[in-house]
């Protein structure tokens, strides 16, 4: 039987995830290998250091930068507070003189005998990593952080923004081809992972955001409504850090698209169920996508199709690429030779029969595995 | 190098595939024998850059019907009888390649010049820090902290001249005290190439906390650019430094016959060789995913710009949110809902390795390529310049032209070849649509050759210059370029709808007329291999490339596509109205039969 390479997104509810929670910079480690921990667990805390400023005392003293030296009333490494005099010009027979003084409270760390530039550093700037998802420390790297290992429900989407956040996930409605619509966002949703339709237009991650929701996850957007919603045409895939107050996950693509069924089921049965979210996306060497993490009791991890990445006959995929973009189908044939498409370019290509018995024939580079039955 | 050499095995490393070609000597001289490609192995569960390189030479092998890896998983060199090559060579853009930070005194000057030598020497130029660059120091301080380059070159004053301002620069590099990006455990090498009177202060400064090397000043007089010392030293460093971290470069380096270079650096060496080697004026283009690459040789002068995030997958959103809406819709030959073309580009960057199946998908996507290269190209008119800052005597009529120092180098009409690399234009399924998709994007002036490299060898060649110069060029020229054809455009006005110019050429079939009509685009078929002795005839005040209103007579080659006869006018004008915007163009797809029929028009 034939097979061929093709990526594709985890969607299981059996999956098991480790999550690296790594500090910028060596600091200290909260937790210790076997501790449980919670999403809102701080387990690695560091000192980035200060911020710099600097300040010219050549030039503002009006003297040689290799004079300053003898002028200076404080040592460079001496703790210093904003506001306070750091050297002094001699004057002219001993008046007039003038002085420059601390830009800011911190560190006086040195001043240049060539530039005439003096360094201050201020306080250092605490870092915490929290543990984003409720699980076990499987391991430690001193100073620098843990990995934590959970098992549950995984569900990688498509594309995401806004940052990691936890809350219990509610259901907008039972069927995820429908749009969801504004009025469909409930006081009740406050605080919530909700799990919606095929669509949430801008009006509806708008009414997301007033009601406080604190993860969307939806079928698809359009491309406009992100832009009017960020503020900016997002030019490449590199998010996690927007601060729009909602953080999304699209499972589909962009355009209305059907939430894949078994997506919208395993999310379903988790109802109540605290999920970790991150819209994090990088579509760049580390291929990064957004995920919804639901930890609960699993004895046995599930291997799919889409974890081998290998698809043959049988398999069943989704059309990523017009024409049927979005369709489910089962693949039927996987001819080794080359075949021309409608543009004449020559190249490998897949027989896919869609969920109502219609061959159609495609570039295998525009399917995905998806784990799904039809 | 020696005439012995009778075959050369040299890979590329890429960041994601790696691709080997094997060159032959054979009776007609060097010769691509055949290639191989497979993954690039930087990352887990392999490790090992080696493992990629084995595996794309094992097809190699296969296809060539010899061994080259020997038992012991290793290249074998030199070649014995018919096992193994003479030389290896390779290149790497893999790990993301060479990142740096570039710092001089006067963007426009100093800053400018570092800048060129980074970017000539194949880096990513992450950022450029300068005295003048409007940033407050603690916040330059920030960004060199943030950005964790691979390497810094700092740059700064001319020799003998004031110190203080790259004293100063080093003095916030070392307050920064940087981390480079790979490798916790070595120090961040940092070049300075600046002014000789500063060495003592930026060693003070800098000696405890980096790598410090010390080259001679990259611009010792505002009249001169040194660029060589500079970047011979980040290749150098290239290789110790970050290419050491990198999983199994240490393998690879014992393997080949000269240093590993960086991909871009490669590729420079190769344009600039045949450009000096033919005495031609040359634009190279390599169109990726996420980046496009623009390189020119022009007055002896090699420059390169890379313009990241302007690609055609990763980064086509970018494309499309630089250009605007309505210079990529130009390029349409249909009338498309603009919330439908954002989904469907959207969904091309979260989905990159999806391909065009239907025409009208097709036409979209070489609609953003086109604008991805007219942007790409008009980024690197803007850096490659005459040096800023240089005094310059004028005679009058310049002091009229009111041109100052750091005119672009780049002159479309003096341009004798233009070459393309990259998926989009490389793969097209009809060569005719990369030359128009170049035309339209660079607007070549005059008479330009135009070609592809088809399987982008460029940088196994660019390796192989440095070492066999003559292999390099051989095979460069007659495997690795694929001849595209002629375009002819004259370029002014015309009064009273006069035609632009009469054209005759003398074809192997016999003779052709045409008198081209201002708005006209038409193609004569002219084959690879056959030249025709051509006459062009402008109208006054239209230039071809011998002066307003003046007969050029040259020699124009064929190609895949053929001769291009191009009177839209520079910039091409695309009439404005939707209606008979797709008029123009469906006029253009019949004329130069671009698209299969049936496609185009459903």
């Amino acid at each position: 039987m034939s097979h061929a390479y093709t990526p594709g997104l985890k969607v299981s509810d059996a999956a098991e995830f480790v999550r690296a929670r790594s500090l910028p910079i060596p600091g200290e480690v909260l937790v210790k290998q076997g501790d449980s921990v919670e999403p809102d667990t701080v387990v690695a805390r560091a000192l980035l250091p200060g911020n710099v400023v600097t300040a010219n005392f050549a030039r503002q003293l009006g003297v040689a930068a290799a004079d300053l030296g003898e002028l200076l009333l404080v040592k460079p490494g001496e703790t210093v507070k904003e506001g306070q005099p750091i050297a002094q010009s001699k004057g002219i027979f001993g008046m007039f003189k003038q002085a420059v003084n601390a830009p800011t409270t911190g560190e006086f760390e040195s001043v240049s005998a060539v530039s005439g530039q003096a360094i201050f550093r201020e306080a250092p700037i605490p870092v915490e990593v929290r543990a984003y998802v409720g699980g076990k420390v499987t391991s430690v790297t001193d100073t620098f952080g843990v990995d934590v290992t959970a098992r549950g429900i995984m569900v990688q989407g498509i594309f995401g923004i806004g940052p990691e956040v936890a809350g219990p996930i509610t259901l907008a409605g039972p069927d995820p081809a429908k749009r969801l619509e504004p009025a469909d966002i409930k006081a009740e949703h406050k605080g919530s992972v909700l799990v919606g339709g095929s669509f949430a237009s801008l009006a509806t991650l708008r009414a997301c955001i007033e009601k406080g929701v604190t993860a969307l996850v939806v079928g698809g957007i359009d491309a406009a409504d992100l832009k009017e919603l960020l503020g900016f045409d997002l030019g490449v895939a590199i998010t996690g850090n927007e601060t729009v107050g909602l953080t999304l996950v699209v499972t589909e693509g962009f355009g209305e698209l059907a939430m894949a069924g078994k997506t919208h089921r395993l999310l379903s049965n988790a109802v109540g169920q605290v999920a970790s979210v991150s819209g994090a996306t990088q579509i760049r060497a580390g291929v990064m996508r957004p995920e919804v993490l639901v930890p609960r009791e699993i004895e046995a991890i599930e291997q799919t199709e889409v974890d081998t990445g290998f698809m043959h006959e049988g398999s069943v995929v989704r059309i990523i690429r017009d024409p049927h973009f979005g369709s489910l189908g089962k693949v039927t044939a996987l001819p080794p030779e080359p075949a021309a498409l409608e543009t004449e370019a020559k190249v490998r290509i897949l027989t896919v029969a869609l969920a109502d018995g219609t061959p159609v024939t495609l570039p295998r580079a525009n399917v995905e595995l998806v784990d799904e039955s039809l | 190098m020696s005439e012995t050499i009778r075959s050369i095995l040299a890979t590329d490393c890429g960041s994601t595939t790696t691709k080997a070609i094997l060159i032959e000597l054979t009776s007609d001289g060097y010769r691509l024998k055949v290639r191989g490609e497979a993954p690039t192995t930087v990352e887990k569960p392999f490790d090992d850059v080696t493992v990629g390189v084995i595996n794309a030479v094992t097809e190699v092998q296969e296809l060539a019907g010899r061994t080259i890896v020997g038992e012991d998983g290793r290249i074998i060199t030199p070649q014995t009888d018919e096992a193994g090559v003479d030389l290896y060579l390779s290149t790497s853009s893999a790990g993301g390649g060479l990142q740096m930070l570039v710092a001089g005194v006067v963007r426009s000057m100093t800053a400018e010049s570092a800048e060129r030598a980074a970017l000539g020497a194949g880096a990513i130029v992450m950022d450029v820090l300068c005295s003048n660059d409007q940033r407050q120091p603690h916040e330059q301080i920030t960004r060199i902290r943030h950005l964790r380059p691979d390497m810094i070159l700092l740059s700064g004053g001319v020799d003998g001249g004031t110190t203080s301002h790259v004293a100063e620069l080093a003095e916030l590099i070392s307050a920064a005290d940087p981390k480079p990006r790979l490798g916790a455990g070595y120090e961040l090498p940092v070049v300075f190439a600046g002014n000789v009177e500063a060495r003592g202060a930026v060693n003070d400064a800098l000696e405890e906390k980096t790598a410090l090397s010390v080259v001679d000043n990259l611009r010792p007089t505002l009249d001169e650019e040194n660029l060589d010392p500079a970047r011979d030293q980040i290749h150098d460093l290239f290789m110790e430094h970050v290419m050491a971290q990198a999983p199994g470069y240490d393998k690879l380096k014992s393997w080949t016959s000269a240093p590993v270079m960086p991909t871009p650096g490669a590729v420079g060496a190769i344009i600039t060789t045949v450009a000096e080697q033919r005495k031609l004026q040359v634009i190279g283009v390599d169109i990726g995913g996420a980046t496009t690459d623009v390189f020119s040789v022009f007055q002896h002068k090699f420059n390169r710009t890379v313009s990241a995030n302007l690609g055609m997958s990763y980064s086509i959103s970018n494309v499309m949110a630089t250009a605007g809406l309505d210079n990529v819709l130009r390029w349409v030959p249909f009338d498309i809902d603009e919330s439908e073309l954002r989904n469907r580009i959207k969904n091309k960057m979260v989905r990159p390795t999806t391909i065009p199946s239907l025409v009208r998908d097709l036409q979209v996507e070489q609609a953003l390529a086109r604008e991805a290269l007219r942007l790409s190209l008009i980024q690197h008119k803007e850096f490659a310049t005459e040096l800023k800052g240089v005094r310059k005597s004028r005679d009058i009529s310049e002091a009229f032209d009111q041109s100052g120092s750091g005119n672009t180098l780049v002159n479309m009409m003096t341009c004798d070849l233009v070459v393309g690399s990259g998926g989009v234009l490389s793969h097209a399924p009809r060569r005719v649509q990369s030359a128009l998709m170049l035309i339209d994007s660079f607007e070549p002036m005059g008479v330009t050759k135009l070609a592809v490299d088809s399987i982008f060898m460029m940088p196994q060649l660019g390796v192989l210059s440095t070492v066999h110069e003559a292999a390099a060029t051989e095979v460069f020229e007659r495997d690795c370029l694929v001849p595209l054809g002629t375009c002819i455009a004259p370029v002014g006005k015309t009064k009273g709808g006069k035609p632009l110019a009469k054209i005759t050429l003398e074809l192997p079939d016999g003779k052709v007329e045409r008198t081209l009509a201002v708005g006209d685009l038409d193609l004569i078929k002219l084959p690879t291999g056959s030249s025709a002795r051509c006459t062009i005839e402008p109208a006054k005040g239209v230039d071809v490339g011998a002066g307003p209103g003046q007969v050029l007579n040259t020699e124009i080659e064929g190609g895949e596509a053929g001769i291009f006869l191009d009177g839209r006018g520079r910039p091409v004008q695309v009439p404005a109205d939707a209606q008979q915007r797709v008029a123009a163009i469906e006029t253009w797809i019949e004329n130069l039969d671009l698209y299969p029929r049936e496609g185009a028009h459903s």
